[in-house]
Order: structure tokens, then C-alpha cells, then sequence
């Protein structure tokens, strides 16, 4: 679902021209679009020259204030963590399998920005636990969109603690193979969350606690699944905390 | 404790910077990452008059410019660990940030009251003019003169009401009548002619 639209803002974005909402939703798209990040960085060096003519000294006072000011804050560590890149999450795996690298090729890389499946209509009186996740308040989605045209999504929902996933078109896994789901922790370990039923169109509610998980990888295991990924994943969900 | 305050060790305040030349503002960031107080003072000595001079152009009420000026600083300050060079050049991330807050500032203001036209129009001549004594910067400003003359009038316009208007780009649509999400286009063309005629960025 990424689109030349979402690409067409990024000067808007460069120069602050874009309302809230429109800023909350390509920065969705740039945390997993490479090309747009680049682009924005280059047109931010051009803006940063726009006003270059309009030096103005501060009065000297603000200068204290600012020195006195940072001896109350503290720098903010470096991130240690690329939170939009696919390799830090898997980096320990061992080596990838034929099999996955077929579905990975397969599958290729695209990914989106989301909107809520929600649509706010009257909530039955019993939700399921899909159902839970998709209305809380606090859903946030990660989408990726696949050249083969599948689809895969996570909602997450931080209050409830749980995530699932939503797939559309998906290829089945290989014979003997089945796919697995992972949620990984702030430590940077990877936590079986269950084995996706055998259906192209899906939600599967993900096993375990995704309160404060960093990440949701799929990988291809043997069927039965794995305790621990064995290899490369062919999808993997950053999660913003 | 640093020694400072005042006189910041080293570097003369004569040249400084638009676009950090003679200052490297990379290196100044990595140290104030480190806590290092002395090379944060260096670096608003040599950025302070561009951040300040973009504040006040957008927000042009001198005693708020001044407000978001220091909240820039103290941001940079925070964030400095942050800077990533592979990404860009320090000036620009500090712009960025610098024009976020100056955007975020006027529409802010705008949400809660309307802007004061008449506080306004009484502040609108404020110094943009009081460039600069930094002869270097002259060059500079030539440059990116030049390169926004190449712009067609509807991408300078759009890329102005944007970048010192703080509008958005649907407001830069009605504001030029163009038709709604063409602004877009028209800022994001307007930019890329820019960098690729300034040669910054990649």
C-alpha cells in the first residue's frame, strides 16, 4: 500500500507543512520506507539553507538561560536499536534455509502506512480477544504489503497486551513447513507467540505478552514450530514502544 | 563543572557560521552528546543567530522567537546523541528542529486564539534584516539566491509560505488557489530543484 501519494509529501513534510494527522501518518511510512527517509533528509539540508539571510543574534541573556537550562537535562542516550530496520532483530539467527529464502524472495519487502480496521460501529456485547485488540483505544497497526500482493498486519494493543495478525492472499507455507510468529522483547529475545493457521485470509490472536514487545517476526519452521527461530524470518513488524 | 560561561574555549565567535563553515558542528554535537558543556557553547555561538533568525521570521513575535529559540537549544542539547551524520548535516538537523518548533509554536497559538493581527502587523518589521555581520554568509545567501531564482514562481511561493509561513500545504493550496494537493507537488519539486542546484544534501 505504499503509494506515490505518501511519497509525493515528503517536500510537505521537510518544511513542517503537513496537519498533525498527516504527519503522524508518513512518519508511519517513513519509519519502513528507506527511499522517503533519504529523500527527506536530502530536502531538509536545502531547507535548512532557506533562510540564511535572516541571521538575527539572540540577546546575550538567552544565552545563560540556555547554559543554565541544560545543567537540569539530562542528553538522552544514543538509540542502540535501529527500531525500522528488519536486521537487528534477527541478527543472531543462524544461517536461512533454502526454503525460507524462497519466501523471501517470494515475498519481498513493501510496507505501508494503516488505518484502524476498526470503524467504530456499535461493539457486540461479547468481543472476542481479536475483537478486543482491534477496538482498544490504543490499536496501532503495522501493515506490509508483498510484490506478490499479500498482505500481513499487526495490531497491537499496548494497554491489553496483546497483538494479532491479520493476512490477506497469503501464500500457504511450504509442504512440511508452517509459519511461525515471534514476539521479541526488549532484551532482544525471541518468544514463540503460536503457528499461523493454514489460511491465506487469517487473524490470529498472538500467544504471550506483547506489552512491551520491541518486534513481531514470522519465520518458516518445520510444522509443530520451533522453541526458537532456526531461520531468517521473512517478515518482521518493528513495534514502536 | 566546565569553565565557561562566556568565553567558550577556542573558537572565535568572529566567523560565525551559516552554514558551519570553519566549525565543525558535527564534532561539537558528538561532544555535547557526551555531556561536554563547553562544546554546547561553542555550538550555540555558532548556530544561535541562524536558529534565532528562523524562529523570529516565523513566529515573529520577538519575545515567543526567543521562547522557542531556547527551547531549540535545550532540545539539541537533550537530543544530541541522537545527530546522526550519516543522515546529514548537523546545521540541517538542528533546523529541522528548530522549524518544527517555530511551526508547532504559531499553530499552536493559532488553536487556542487567533493570531493578533494588529500584535502582528506592529511586530512584522522586526530586525530579518539585522543579518549577519559574517561576510561568509554572503556567499552563501548568494547561492541559494541564485538557486531560488531557478524556481518557478508558483514553487518559491509555495515553498516559502510553508517554510516561513508555517502553513500547511493545504493552506498553501487556497492561499495560491491551486487546486488542493497540488501544493504538495509544487513544494516537494521546488525542493529537489533546490538541493540539486544548491548540491546539498544527496
Amino acid at each position: 500500500m505504499t503509494t506515490d501519494h505518501d511519497h509525493a509529501l515528503s517536500g510537505a513534510y521537510a518544511v513542517d507543512a503537513l496537519d498533525a494527522d498527516e504527519r503522524a501518518r508518513f512518519e508511519t511510512h517513513l519509519s519502513q520506507c528507506a527511499d522517503c527517509r533519504a529523500e527527506v533528509d536530502s530536502l531538509r539540508e536545502a531547507a535548512a539553507l532557506l533562510g540564511i539571510a535572516d541571521e538575527v543574534g539572540p540577546p546575550p541573556a538567552l544565552r545563560d538561560d540556555v547554559l543554565a537550562g541544560i545543567e537540569r537535562i539530562r542528553p538522552l542516550p544514543p538509540l542502540t536499536r535501529e527500531p525500522a530496520t528488519v536486521t537487528p532483530l534477527f541478527r543472531r539467527l543462524p544461517t536461512l534455509l533454502a526454503a525460507a529464502a524462497a519466501v523471501v524472495l517470494l515475498l519481498g519487502v513493501g510496507l505501508a502506512v494503516l488505518r484502524p480496521w476498526s470503524d467504530g460501529t456499535e461493539p457486540p456485547p461479547q468481543l472476542s480477544a481479536a475483537e478486543q485488540i482491534l477496538r482498544a483505544g490504543d490499536a496501532t497497526h503495522v501493515e506490509k504489503a508483498f510484490p506478490d500482493g499479500s498482505q500481513a498486519t499487526i495490531v497491537l494493543s499496548r494497554s491489553q497486551g496483546k497483538a494479532l495478525i491479520r493476512t490477506k492472499d497469503m501464500a500457504p507455507a511450504p509442504d512440511g513447513k508452517v509459519y511461525e510468529l515471534w514476539l521479541q522483547t526488549p532484551a532482544g529475545k525471541m518468544i514463540p507467540a503460536g503457528l499461523m493457521p493454514d489460511e491465506s485470509d487469517t487473524t490470529y490472536v498472538l500467544d504471550g505478552d506483547a506489552a512491551e514487545a520491541t518486534g513481531v517476526g514470522i519465520t518458516v519452521e518445520p510444522d509443530g514450530g520451533s522453541e526458537q527461530p532456526t531461520t531468517q524470518p521473512i517478515a518482521v513488524f518493528p513495534l514502536e514502544s | 563543572m566546565d569553565p565557561v560561561p562566556g568565553e567558550p574555549a577556542g573558537v572565535p565567535h568572529a566567523g560565525a557560521p551559516a552554514g558551519g563553515h570553519g566549525t565543525d558542528l558535527g564534532a561539537l554535537l558528538n561532544r555535547a552528546a557526551r555531556g561536554d558543556k563547553a562544546a554546547f557553547a561553542e555550538l550555540y555561538d555558532a548556530t544561535a543567530p541562524r536558529v534565532h533568525g528562523l524562529a523570529l521570521r516565523v513566529v515573529r513575535d520577538p519575545a515567543q522567537a526567543e521562547e522557542v529559540t531556547q527551547e531549540v537549544f535545550l532540545e539539541v542539547w537533550r537530543q544530541a546523541s541522537r545527530y546522526d551524520a550519516a543522515r546529514g548535516s548537523a546545521l540541517a538537523w538542528m533546523m529541522t528542529i528548530a522549524h518544527r518548533k517555530a511551526v508547532d509554536r504559531v499553530r499552536s497559538a493559532e488553536a487556542t486564539t487567533r493570531r493578533d493581527l494588529a500584535y502582528e502587523q506592529a511586530n512584522q518589521s522586526v530586525e530579518h534584516d539585522v543579518t549577519a555581520d559574517a561576510a561568509h554568509a554572503s556567499l552563501e545567501a548568494h547561492r541559494v539566491r541564485a538557486a531560488l531564482a531557478q524556481l518557478t514562481d508558483v514553487q518559491r511561493e509555495a515553498i516559502e509560505l510553508a517554510y516561513f509561513g508555517g502553513y500547511t500545504h493545504t493552506e498553501v493550496a487556497a492561499l495560491l488557489d491551486l487546486p488542493v494537493g497540488t501544493a504538495k507537488t509544487r513544494i516537494r519539486d521546488g525542493l529537489i530543484r533546490l538541493r540539486d542546484t544548491i548540491g546539498v544534501g544527496r
